[in-house]
């Protein structure tokens, strides 16, 4: 009852720091005094601190399930074991706009600290820009979404959370994938500063690469865990279903990445500077209409916690008042400062970073268009359809083996001119890739002549950035384990595909199934009670075709509040292959319906966005040991 | 004659052009072969022709309809005005039960009968397809 009404007044105590940052960082911008009034750290600060006692007496409320907050009330029940209680503070609408809100003043305050380098108006313009989207976000969640309603009379018991949600990868799943979110948001702000004072250059660069590093990383990440959720909970078998809300985080991550690359242009040479502009502003915008997507009900999934109109129509102002004015910004004060253009050459780092470029922005024209078309012909007309995988597999895979090669070749060009050396050392990997391309493919029954490309492009790149980082002793090591990584991504997924087989049937306890040499037995079921479910656990033996047993627990889970029936499949997981079986009780208590998949280097696809993501931190750290 | 400068640029801006122009008319071109047309069943039952795309069906899984055998499950989705019999031979998400809303993607066999490809998981105990609420909004 009491951290309801402290977490609500902080949140207005923090709307109104808000307006003195306002007031005392207008009066300091035009202060000859080369350092920032201290008054904008201290009261920066104090903004965050009372978002986060805001965010605090939330969590407190959660555990202590106070059912007087509406929130609570919603999204937890007393049963639920605490890591969960904690977890559901950001596993709705409102606790996770707080959160949203918590990182944006975490990182307005973080960067007053780390840019004291750089010029003071720019500093102080890009805090300006920062505090006008806290303010929208202060605005939309004590006027829409405000988590700390009071309800009365108090109820005795919570409606409970989604026990989907209950999940170690989805506890710490929207955190992550918020600081990548809000990350770029800093990068927005601040790009729009160094436009507005024609600040976009090399020193700007090397300032903006860690934050664009910083929330890359995360977002790469975030991404991954929700992945990983989806590919053990939703009981598919696969970790990506294309889903729209799937890609309105795959959205911003390309134009980060893309941005990420021409930042590296940018700091060695004053080129395609309002390329970076745009790159920043669309990736932010891209980060809000994703939230706007999902918060707005118009998409119908897991993320959608509640369909209420007026948040929707709230955050699509809110957003054409962000993109007007960036965008105003962006053309009444942006002047062409390409100094360098007269010595652009053809095949030279630039322009293959020109190239990478085009395909991300290849790619994000795909998943925008499949993602926002059938939003808008159900909007124009009554007609109702959706994009499934094969679109997106049909205009991506094509433009993978060109984009792979790319990726291995212009690592090794230089800046301004370049010539390709080591001519036969390209020749011989790959002929080596093509080999064993081949030598793979043969002996599988797939369409040789798309897979043969695609996987020695993706062999290619392997090899090529394995030596890199082995045989030539590269300078270059993050850029080269990023790389590496992203060939492993690529391979991991093709033979994935390729490889996976999958087993459905409906079975009785006690029966066998067989299949090519294999069989699966039932053996028998078990019944287990927690405090928040009961749980009916299978046991399966499997024999494979060359004799090896293993045995599977799929379980099946009635959870009480919310009363929702879930499967949880049992993985084992190797190195080579993941073992994977779920089952389900569709009526009565005779016959199962299990779904037994084996997928080949599963493990694989997560090492190696871990890897890519290693890559990146890597970059972010290595200026500091160069010195 | 014009700079170098001014030439390059001119160059950029036309590859630009026909590489959007190009990856448009690429995805409008395959987003016509893949879109998939979701229906309710009385949509379905005033079709004037049959065709073999893969379609959508949504609505609820009738009372008492379920029906189950080793490689089979059969059921009937409604949308309270009309139905369709489907059968199915895959894994079920866990919210499929009777009385709850479903989708169904596969193909029509003809204006009763639907043979279904998948069952599509809606991670929502109080979902109901569009359709559907329509249909009882319209009681």
């Amino acid at each position: 009852m009491l951290a309801n009404q402290i977490g609500y007044y902080s949140l207005i105590i923090g709307l109104f720091f808000s307006f003195f940052l306002f007031v005392v960082s207008i009066k300091d911008f035009n202060n000859l005094n080369k350092k920032i009034n201290q008054n904008v750290f201290i009261l920066s600060f104090l903004q965050l601190m009372f978002v986060v006692i805001s965010f605090l007496s939330l969590i407190l409320s959660f555990i202590n399930s106070d059912f007087s907050n509406e929130t609570v009330f919603n999204n937890s029940h007393t049963t639920k074991p605490l890591f969960y209680k904690v977890s559901g503070t950001w596993g709705n609408h409102e606790g996770s706009l707080l959160l949203w809100l918590l990182v944006l003043t975490l990182f307005i305050f973080l960067f007053l600290i780390k840019s004291r380098a750089q010029p003071k108006k720019y500093r102080i313009l890009t805090v300006l820009f920062q505090q006008i989207i806290i303010t929208g976000f202060f605005l939309f969640v004590l006027m829409t979404s405000n988590p700390f309603n009071y309800l009365f009379p108090i109820p005795q018991e919570g409606l409970g959370l989604n026990p989907i949600l209950q999940d170690p990868a989805l506890a710490i799943h929207p955190p992550i994938l918020y600081l990548g979110y809000v990350g770029s948001s800093i990068i927005f702000s601040a790009s729009l500063a160094a436009v507005t004072q024609n600040y976009i250059s090399k020193e700007w660069s090397q300032h903006i690469k860690k934050w664009v590093l910083i929330s890359w990383i995360f977002l790469s990440i975030g991404i991954m865990l929700g992945s990983i959720w989806a590919y053990y909970e939703l009981g598919w078998g696969g970790f990506w279903f294309w889903d729209p809300v799937e890609n309105v985080s795959l959205m911003p991550w390309l134009t980060l990445t893309a941005l990420l690359h021409c930042i590296l242009v940018l700091e060695r040479r004053t080129l395609l500077t309002s390329w970076v502009v745009i790159l920043s502003i669309t990736t932010f915008t891209l980060s809000m209409c994703g939230t706007f997507l999902v918060r707005s009900g118009i998409l119908n999934s897991v993320h959608t916690f509640a369909n209420d109109p007026a948040r929707g129509i709230f955050i699509l102002v809110f957003l054409f008042v962000l993109i007007f004015l960036s965008l105003g910004i962006f053309f009444i004060f942006h002047k062409e400062n390409n100094k360098d253009l007269n010595s652009f050459f053809w095949l030279s780092k630039e322009t293959s970073i020109l190239v990478n470029n085009w395909f991300m922005m290849y790619f994000l024209s795909v998943v925008l268009i499949g993602t926002v078309y059938p939003i808008f012909l159900d909007v124009l007309s009554t007609e109702k359809i959706s994009v499934g995988p094969p679109f997106y597999h049909k205009l991506i895979a094509p433009f993978l083996a060109p984009f792979l090669l790319f990726m291995a070749f212009g690592p090794k060009l230089k800046w301004i001119k370049s010539k390709i050396e080591n001519k036969n050392s390209i020749i011989v990997l790959f002929v080596i890739s093509i080999v064993l391309t081949f030598g793979i493919i043969k002996n599988l029954s797939v369409n040789v002549l798309f897979y043969t490309v695609l996987i020695t492009a993706a062999f290619f790149l392997f090899f090529t950035t394995l030596k890199e980082l082995f045989v030539k002793k590269s300078n270059n090591i993050s850029q080269g384990i990023a790389h590496f990584g992203f060939s492993l991504f690529i391979l991991s997924i093709l033979f994935n595909s390729i490889l996976s087989s999958e087993i459905i049937t409906n079975i009785k306890i006690g029966e066998k199934y067989n299949y090519n040499k294999s069989e699966i037995f039932f053996e028998k079921i078990e019944k287990k009670k927690e405090s928040n479910y009961s749980s009916i656990i299978g046991y399966f033996k499997i024999t494979d075709k060359n004799g090896k047993v293993t045995q599977l627990k799929p379980e099946m889970r009635a959870y009480n509040q919310p009363i929702i029936v879930t499967s949880e499949a049992d993985i084992k997981t190797t190195l080579l292959e993941d073992k994977f079986l779920v089952m389900n009780l569709v009526k009565g208590d005779e016959y199962f319906n299990i779904r037994y998949q084996v997928k080949p280097f599963m493990l694989w696809i997560w090492i190696s966005v871990l890897l890519i993501s290693l890559g990146g931190s890597m970059s972010l750290f290595k200026k500091k040991y160069e010195k | 004659m014009y700079g170098k400068k001014v030439k390059l640029r001119f160059l950029f801006l036309v590859l630009i052009l026909l590489s959007v122009i190009l990856s448009v008319f690429l995805i409008l071109q395959s987003l016509k072969n893949n879109v998939i047309y979701f229906q309710s069943p009385s949509e379905i039952k005033s079709l004037i022709e049959l065709n073999k795309k893969k379609l959508r069906v949504g609505g609820m899984v009738k009372e008492k309809s379920i029906f189950i055998n080793s490689n089979e499950i059969n059921f009937i989705i409604t949308d309270f005005k009309n139905e369709i019999n489907v059968t199915y031979s895959g894994a079920v998400p866990n919210l499929f039960a009777e009385g709850k809303g479903v989708v169904a993607e596969g193909f029509l066999k003809d204006r009763n009968y639907f043979s279904a490809t998948k069952i599509l998981a809606k991670h929502d105990e109080n979902y109901m397809p569009p359709e559907v609420k329509e249909a009882i909004g319209d009681k």
